[in-house]
């Protein structure tokens, strides 16, 4: 990794022009390091939403019943909707990391865009969900409707359990969402700017890892919770 | 180590379209009834589909072993959490229906 070769004098600016830190021996170096602080956070994401969806695994094979049920009175077309939606938000965010890999800075601030305003479009659907899950009384509380025909008070309660869930692996899901859009703001108006290089680009190769993470976490919700036990439908 | 690895457009626009080709493969398969199968089958295509995401999305494949070792860890430790408190649960099962 470390050539011997050092910097000349003179190359300060060119470093600057790099954003070396003075800890690291060159900027391939230091990209490494960066992209490993990221996976590092991006595992810590993964035990932190592990934990809703160990609780998922648990209550699932406990009430099967329930969370069938529960599943049926969810929109299955938004959500599919929503994961094309986000797929292809995925797609951009690789296409805008590789226009910043190339120094293309007008595709780089289009495809952004563009990731953003399918990023709204997920979460405009999810809040029209949300809407209907609150018109419809699927809101765990004291709104929740135990009276849905041909579900018992028994299982009613075991239903409440599938929505709890729903609500906050969606909702987590969501709220990272609204993370990724202020981080891709912030990059395009860095972008605006010139600020990233074919030497120069770890911050949006950094949040499009981040924004395939959030992809990521979809793809395994969208089958858990809207897929289950369809085919009674 | 190339981090710098640049993949032709075509690569992201096949791997999108494999994405959403096992998306629509995926909610239509939820509609047969294929009994336990139903849910293996929706999380195998799942895992495909991560998998995708994160070889080439992610750029994975072309990142450094560290980067590798990382995201095997990860799924390791995730794995570890799922299948050692499922071993309780479905233990305990066990002891009530006799």
């Amino acid at each position: 990794m470390s050539h011997s070769a050092g910097h000349a004098p003179g190359s300060a600016v060119a470093e600057l022009d790099n954003h070396l830190e003075m800890q690291f021996d060159d900027a391939e170096q230091q990209k490494e390091t960066s992209s490993f602080g990221m996976w590092v956070f991006l595992v810590t994401e993964v035990m932190f939403f592990g934990g809703l969806f160990m609780a998922y695994l648990v209550y699932r094979s406990q009430y099967p019943q329930a969370f069938a049920i529960g599943s049926s009175q969810l929109n299955f077309k938004l959500g599919t909707a929503n994961t094309v939606v986000l797929i292809f938000s995925s797609l951009t965010m690789a296409l805008a990391v590789r226009a910043a890999q190339l120094g293309q800075k007008k595709a780089l601030v289009w495809l952004l865009i563009a990731t953003m305003i399918l990023g709204a479009a997920f979460l405009g659907f999810k809040g029209i969900e949300y809407h209907e899950h609150i018109l419809e009384g699927h809101v765990p509380g004291a709104n929740f409707r135990y009276d849905t025909p041909g579900v018992s008070f028994a299982v009613a309660k075991e239903v409440v359990l599938f929505n709890i869930l729903y609500f906050c692996m969606t909702g987590l899901h969501a709220f990272h969402m609204i993370v990724g859009l202020g981080l891709m703001l912030w990059l395009v108006i860095k972008a605006q700017k010139g600020a990233f290089t074919p030497a120069y680009n770890t911050p949006v190769e950094l949040i499009g890892l981040y924004w395939h993470f959030v992809d990521l976490v979809w793809i395994y919700l969208y089958p858990l919770l809207y897929l289950i036990d369809r085919y009674h439908k | 180590m190339s981090s710098q690895h640049i993949l032709p457009r075509r690569t992201y626009f096949l791997v999108f379209l494999a994405l959403e080709v096992l998306t629509v493969v995926t909610a239509l398969v939820a509609s047969i009834d294929l009994g336990a199968a139903n849910t293996v089958v929706a999380l195998c295509i799942a895992v495909t589909k991560s998998t995708l995401v994160v070889l080439f999305f992610m750029h994975v494949k072309y990142s450094s072993k560290m980067t590798k070792l990382t995201v095997i860890l990860g799924v390791f430790w995730l794995m570890i959490l799922l299948g050692m408190t499922m071993t309780d649960y479905v233990s305990r099962l066990w002891s009530t229906v006799r």
